[in-house]
């Protein structure tokens, strides 16, 4: 009777050790207390209509962003724990870890990183910036983007549930099988591990589909495709790879769970199953993956520099066919994760060439990005600060890459830290670091206020020099033969004092991020003394700069018509000075998204029908699909989805903000 | 087709279901390329030969073919806004579908029955699971069309109704083109 109601969930899945006991409670508590504060300070119905249920991109981004660095601090947490227990258990020391709960931790640290924070922070910039660049009021799809956040969230709680009841796969972050099938991995774990990351991939394969229409078909008038800022190109690019990754990820999945669940023979070692069929195709995805995350940060740099160089970017052109190569090429490379397959040499010279091939447009980006600042006026606001550690960090970590990518040396630092150091300096120096130059550079725009610099430049040093300290020890242990996921070593490999020096570096990294929490509650605090009036406080070139700060919820009054490239630096300073301040006085009304709380309720029978199929709960999974079809069919029946703001309504909220820049 | 919807929300909509397919298309060519892998690896059980069931496989392909024909033939009823035409094509059409899909289910459980389920081998896993994503596609066609002919009788033709209606006849050619596929490559090859 109770297998039917619960299925395999029983009591025994939240009795763990100490440690997780302690994680437990402490996210109970968490969650306790913000359900209290909300109570307390009555702001329930205030966070219903203003945030949760609406449709506003630059709201849905400020959420997304919300998540992601929750997640962060989460993840960063697993990362101090495993160098923790790596500067520990030598020789006859164990560490305070146990293997089993070690490799969960790892799985849980790349699983996190990747899928939660990084994709967290890269669509939540998506939803800030790109309609406000491309002189637009909305996404194409304004209910499927809210669908897309909260299937995101949805998976996000199902992984930090897996802490609570039950557990995370202790596979790595991408479960290879046969470790991960069934007869190997029969707990929970990797079912939850499936399921959370299926319906974030679908709320990000949503979201891809998205950005692509919305740039594609509401750039404003006169933006033909190479009118666009680079940054568009690069989300166009990203989201490409999104359209055609993120669908081999599902059906991955997909067949990995029906392995696991319906006793199929996929990849599993008996029955004729082929576990490098799924080593191949989650690397389809996985390469691509990569150039997702790090395309927009490329955007933002190229952004980020001409802006903070007073200087229009060198070499648009090149930078778009590099985009575009870029984009073609990562899918060209996957096998260079697996060179000791043993497909052969000609498969390996081939992938390991066209490895090489992709550094190139990267090296072209590089190189235009330097010739932007040469004889620019050059601000070193934290923006660009961030650019420079990017520019170091992500130039070793590049070389590093092309070093693999010769087979011959690949097969001596496959699966040792030496790759572990390198994909951290692609990702820490690359993604991360973009994606903190972008978080500051457009702060203000969504705000009304700048970051406080000087926190900033702190946290910038503490990121940067902890980077180096805690991955520059990885690089040389690889290189000792200290292969990863390693929970203990004998002391005679004398590999201790540099994973206590990359502990260090961890503890540093730890403080850049104490950093720029305080850099958040100063800058708030302070926010009257920063106050971004004019709505350009960088001297912006783009057009989203072109609007107040914070940006109108109809982001523009009256649509911008563009006539170059650098659409706002040319209304200022260049030929078309005059349209800018044509009839301000000319308003029309405007169409928005009414909200809606329909992605809420999908997203939430899609996180029931996972949990579901985590514990085999039949009915729940039933409840699940029948519950996202209803709400579905609900929603199109909907046919009055919008909203008018007339136009004096409008002309009133501008009046307001023209009379504050007049006064200052 | 152009004259059936005008508006700038309907093309940013059919872009965007354009690309879905596309998206859609590669699911399924990570299934194909799964089982163009797995087909051989029978581990002893039955090969694609041995199991598959040609004249009606014949059978659900002219179904399915012709439900292709008669979504044309809603869409130029719809061209021309008569409703009870629309009304009558659309149930043809799911008629016509739900016949293949219980054809489809019928065979699929003669073949358990038989012995040779999904956890018999690599290759029925894959055949099992690149036909049936194909099935339950259609499974969520019928659903959809099921809607459909509730609110085109309710609401008539709005906007919203009549670009559906464009996209529902996209989707069930594309399910019709993607059936093609697994007609020539794994039955076909399977059986000659």
């Amino acid at each position: 009777m109770l297998a039917n109601i619960f299925g395999k969930l029983t009591l025994k899945a939240v009795q763990h050790g100490p440690i997780i006991a302690v994680a437990q409670l402490t996210m109970l508590l968490g969650v306790l207390s913000a359900i209290g504060l909300l109570f307390y300070l009555k702001r329930w119905k205030w966070l219903w209509k203003e945030w949760l249920t609406s449709l506003d991109p630059k709201k849905i981004g400020v959420m997304y962003i919300v998540v992601a660095v929750g997640m962060l601090l989460r993840g960063t947490t697993d990362a101090a724990m495993m160098r923790a227990q790596q500067s520990m258990s030598v020789g006859t020391s164990n560490g305070f870890l146990t293997s089993d709960h070690f490799q969960q931790i790892f799985t849980a640290h790349g699983t996190i990183m990747i899928f939660f924070v990084a994709m967290g922070l890269m669509f939540g910039l998506l939803n800030l910036v790109v309609p406000l660049m491309l002189g637009s009021r909305d996404v194409a799809f304004p209910f499927m983007n809210s669908t897309s956040f909260w299937l995101y969230v949805g998976g996000a709680v199902l992984i930090n549930l897996s802490l609570v009841l039950g557990q995370i796969g202790a596979t790595g972050w991408l479960a290879y099988p046969p470790l991960s099938e069934l007869a190997y991995s029969p707990g929970v774990g990797v079912d939850y591990w499936i399921w959370s990351i299926q319906i974030a991939g679908i709320g990000s394969l949503l979201s891809g589909i998205n950005f692509i229409v919305t740039i594609l078909k509401m750039r404003c008038k006169g933006m033909d495709l190479m009118k666009m800022p680079i940054f568009l190109w690069t989300v166009l690019g990203s989201m490409s790879l999104v359209a055609f990754a993120f669908p081999i990820l599902t059906a991955t999945l997909a067949m990995l769970s029906l392995d696991r669940t319906l006793g199929m023979h996929f990849f599993t070692s008996d029955s004729g199953g082929n576990a490098m069929m799924y080593v191949n195709l989650i690397w389809a995805w996985g390469h691509p993956e990569v150039y997702i995350l790090i395309l927009p940060a490329f955007g933002i740099f190229s952004e980020v520099v001409a802006t903070f160089s007073q200087k229009r970017l060198f070499g648009y052109k090149s930078m778009v066919w590099a985009t575009a190569g870029i984009t073609v090429l990562s899918f060209t490379v996957w096998l260079h994760h697996f060179f000791t397959m043993g497909a052969g040499p000609n498969i390996n010279a081939f992938f390991g060439i066209m490895t090489m091939v992709i550094a190139v447009p990267t090296g072209v980006k590089v190189f235009n990005w330097l010739f932007t600042m040469n004889h620019g006026r050059v601000h070193f606001n934290t923006p660009l600060l961030w650019f420079f550690g990017f520019i170091a960090t992500f130039t070793l970590g590049g070389v590093a890459g092309v070093l693999m990518s010769v087979p011959a040396i690949d097969f001596q630092v496959h699966n040792s830290l030496f790759l572990v150091a390198h994909f951290h300096t692609m990702i820490i120096g690359g993604v991360v670091f973009g994606y903190f130059a972008g978080i500051a550079y457009w702060f203000p725009k969504v705000f009304g206020f700048k970051l406080n610099e000087q926190l900033g430049r702190y946290a910038f040093w503490c990121w940067t020099i902890g980077f180096l300290t805690a991955f520059v020890p990885l690089y040389i242990l690889g290189m000792m033969g200290a292969t990863r996921r390693l929970d203990h070593y004998d002391a005679s490999m004398g590999w201790q004092s540099l994973f206590i020096v990359a502990g260090v570096g961890v503890l540093i990294i730890g403080l850049g991020i104490a950093f720029q929490v305080l850099q958040m509650i100063v800058s708030i605090k302070q926010r009257k003394s920063n106050l971004d009036i004019t709505g350009d406080p960088w001297n912006g070139r783009t057009l989203e700069w072109s609007t107040s700060s914070p940006a109108p919820f109809y982001n523009f009054a009256i649509l911008p018509e563009v006539h170059d490239r650098d659409a706002f630096w040319d209304m200022k300073y260049g030929s078309s000075k005059s349209t800018k301040s044509t009839n301000y006085t000319n308003y029309t009304d405007i169409s928005l998204p009414k909200n809606s709380s329909a992605g809420i309720f999908i997203a939430t029978f899609a996180s029931l029908f996972a949990f579901s199929m985590v514990w085999h709960i039949f009915w729940l999974g039933i409840l699940g699909i029948v519950g996202v079809l209803v709400c579905l069919i609900i929603r199109l029946s909907d046919d009055e989805t919008e909203y008018i703001v007339s136009a004096e309504t409008i002309a009133k909220n501008e009046s307001i903000n023209l009379s504050k820049k007049a006064t200052h | 087709m152009t004259n059936i919807i005008k508006t700038e929300d309907s093309s940013k909509t059919l872009l965007g279901f354009w690309v879905y397919l596309m998206t859609d298309c590669v699911l399924f060519a990570s299934l194909f390329a799964t089982y163009a892998v797995l087909q051989n690896n029978t581990y002893g059980g039955p090969s694609g030969k041995q199991i598959f069931d040609l004249p009606n496989i014949f059978i659900e392909t002219i179904l399915l073919l012709t439900s292709s024909f008669t979504t044309g033939l809603v869409m130029l009823a719809v061209k021309k806004r008569n409703k009870n035409t629309v009304l009558l094509w659309l149930a043809i059409t799911w008629v016509l579908g739900a016949l293949f899909l219980s054809l489809e289910i019928s065979e699929f459980r003669s073949m358990v029955l038989a012995g040779n389920s999904w956890r018999s081998s690599a290759f029925l896993s894959s055949f099992f699971t690149l036909v049936g994503t194909h099935g339950l596609h259609i499974l969520a066609g019928l659903l959809w069309a099921g809607v459909l002919a509730f609110q085109l009788a309710t609401k008539g033709f709005t906007e919203n109704v009549t670009r559906r209606l464009h996209l529902f006849s996209l989707f069930w050619h594309f399910l019709d083109i993607i059936w093609i596929f697994i007609f020539t490559i794994v039955y076909l090859r399977g059986t000659l």
